[in-house]
């Protein structure tokens, strides 16, 4: 083999695996989609979970197929026999040739709240097993406005070795210059269907004029979805202020701490001054055990973010509708000007 | 398939005047599964789930492939793969239950009266459901059956498969858009506004067609159609009669509304791009 280099494949394998080309697009078949909406409309408002499957393809991760979770429930039998479901379903799929390899897992959400601890732990133990794994968010709440809900996120690298090491404080953040913004990156998604559905979908659905997506989003009451994203938004702004009172009740604290230490400091000084004249020998100047030193314990900032997070996504929630509901009024005002 | 000697043959009563609603995933699905069988196998068998609904509709929600082996004149099922595959969906919703069973090709097969007898044996009175993934006739023909045995006297003598009426209506498919269903790819999902501007298009073209259609009536170009008269003026009529003045301030207040709304959310934005300087200001402290 002619190799300029005189890289041993071990070599040419380390390094193909140490620059494996990031995650750039999600590629889902619209199987999936239906089977993810079926299973999440069925239940809504409960909250579902499933696994999916599929390939992962250079900087393309394939969903080809997915398979729904049973209703969680808090007991060890049920949660085992989870497990067994989980192993007994993928042998199945195995059997009539579906893709046999768990690429991350999908969820629903009410008026996207989905951004939380659990989500990120979830995503930690897919994250051992799969290296590349990616979480699919569904509102059906916000499918009906005639919109496709459809999200896949993932954590980012630098904010997944912060929280393994699992140090949320203020100099961490900054040395790693990580904020909000960082925790959560969407990626873009695309659809795909075999040629066969294709034809299928050609064939059956003749081009109708008006969908029910249409009618969907020609509806002109969004009041009631609005009201219900601005009131989480202000529960969300009540939580941010707690986390904020937090913070300033450290700083606070963090403060009197270091003039306390230094009033002691000053005092220990001019004892060993006196000392020092007197002959004697000095005492040290730092004491451990006095409770003046013990490190104030910093509160972790991940709430404080996931939270920001949150109210971030409301907001673009309501800027989506709200500009949706403008161009709704203004088509209503034409129309009757007609 | 209908017999046109019905006065030797009698029906069991109980089959007729069902119809079937067809969800999209189930095609979906059944497409899938065919596009991943085995090399050798010619066609795939699975079984359909689902309910009936109260007014004796059987509301057909979801299917599974089941592996099975077929020879001239057998038909072999894997009955221990079924029964799994049904406990697992069955813990994920207890409300589907087997409704019938289907298969790719054009129409009932040989070998379809044995494995419609082994679904008699799950379920009373299966569907049978056919998809033609060959489209032997250059259409995408999808079929009901339902089983109907034919008796002399208190003799079974054969089972007739009799075609049902489908309702394939995809209310789910057009929420998500046949866009994005019927290509083979798409790039990127629509946003909020992209899709109201094509709802809007929509909404434009089709009035446009009515103001043509009105015109070439008007002008006798088309003959006049009552039926499509009253809808349109039913449609007209539906607008609420409003004064003017009452009319601009509901629009004004819905308006202001979404402006508040808007101005709120982008107050909301910059508080917290100020908490966060402040954050990080006090960091350095």
């Amino acid at each position: 083999m002619a190799n300029p280099t005189g890289r041993s494949f071990l070599q040419v394998a380390a390094t193909e695996e140490a620059v494996a080309p990031p995650l750039r697009v999600v590629q889902i078949e619209g199987l999936v989609i239906l089977k993810i909406i079926k299973h999440c409309q069925e239940f809504s408002p409960a909250l579902v979970t499933g696994q999916l499957l599929g390939l992962d393809v250079g900087s393309v991760l394939e969903v080809t197929n997915c398979f729904p979770f049973p209703v969680r429930e808090e007991d060890e039998e049920i949660e085992a026999e989870g497990a067994n479901y989980q192993l007994e379903m993928m042998r199945c799929l195995r059997e009539v040739n579906v893709d046999n390899n768990t690429v991350g897992w999908y969820q629903s959400t009410l008026f996207g709240s989905y951004q939380t601890v659990e989500l990120i732990e979830t995503f930690m133990n897919y994250q051992e097993n799969i290296k590349r794994c990616v979480c699919i968010i569904y509102d059906p709440s916000r499918s009906n406005q005639g919109v496709l809900a459809l999200k896949a996120l993932k954590l980012s690298d630098s904010f997944m070795e912060l929280y393994k090491s699992n140090n949320f404080t203020g100099e961490k953040l900054r040395e790693k210059n990580l904020s909000w913004v960082d925790i959560f990156e969407e990626i873009p998604i695309k659809v795909s269907n075999s040629a066969l559905i294709s034809a299928f979908m050609t064939e059956l659905e003749p081009d109708t004029p008006v969908t029910q997506c249409d009618y969907e989003r020609l509806q002109l009451s969004t009041n009631p979805y609005l009201e219900r994203n601005v009131e989480f938004l202000i529960e969300c702004m009540d939580d941010l202020s707690m986390e904020q009172q937090k913070f300033q009740f450290y700083y606070r604290n963090l403060s009197r701490q270091q003039a306390q230490q230094q009033a002691w400091l000053q005092k220990r000084r001019t004892e060993n001054m006196a000392r020092k004249a007197a002959g004697e020998e000095l005492l040290p100047e730092e004491d451990p055990s006095n409770p003046v030193f013990k490190p104030l314990p910093e509160p972790s900032r991940l709430d404080s973010f996931l939270i920001t997070n949150q109210i971030s996504n409301y907001c673009n929630q309501i800027n989506g509708v709200a500009g949706q509901s403008l161009s709704r009024l203004h088509l209503m005002k034409a129309l009757h000007e007609n | 398939m209908a017999s046109s000697d019905h006065t030797i043959l009698q029906f069991s009563p109980s089959s007729t005047g069902i119809s079937a609603k067809v969800h999209p995933l189930v095609i979906f699905n059944i497409c899938d599964c065919f596009v991943r069988r085995p090399d050798q196998a010619d066609r795939i068998i699975g079984t359909l789930l689902g309910s009936v609904l109260p007014d004796g509709t059987v509301d057909i929600r979801n299917s599974y492939a089941v592996p099975h082996t077929e020879s001239q004149d057998q038909v072999a099922l894997d009955s221990d793969y079924h029964h799994n595959m049904l406990s697992s969906h069955q813990k994920v919703n207890p409300k589907e239950v087997i409704v019938g069973w289907f298969s790719t090709g054009f129409g009932v097969t040989g070998g379809s009266a044995l494995i419609h007898d082994f679904f008699s044996r799950e379920t009373t009175n299966p569907i049978h459901l056919t998809i033609d993934t060959g489209f032997t006739n250059g259409e995408a023909s999808v079929k009901g059956f339902v089983s109907v045995h034919l008796s002399i006297g208190d003799q079974q003598v054969a089972v007739q498969f009799q075609e049902i009426p489908l309702d394939l209506r995809m209310v789910e498919a057009e929420r998500i858009g046949f866009d994005i269903l019927k290509t083979t790819a798409v790039e990127k999902l629509p946003n909020d506004l992209e899709g109201m501007e094509a709802s809007m298009q929509r909404l434009l073209a089709l009035i446009d067609d009515i103001y043509k259609y009105v015109d070439d009536v008007v002008e006798g170009r088309v003959p006049q159609d009552n039926k499509i008269g009253r809808f349109i003026s039913d449609t007209v009529a539906s607008l609420p009669k409003l004064s003017p003045q009452d009319f601009d301030k509901l629009v004004n207040d819905g308006l202001e509304d979404q402006l508040l709304l808007l101005y709120l959310a982008s107050l909301t934005r910059t508080q917290l791009s100020f908490a966060e300087k402040l954050n990080t200001a006090a960091q350095i402290l």
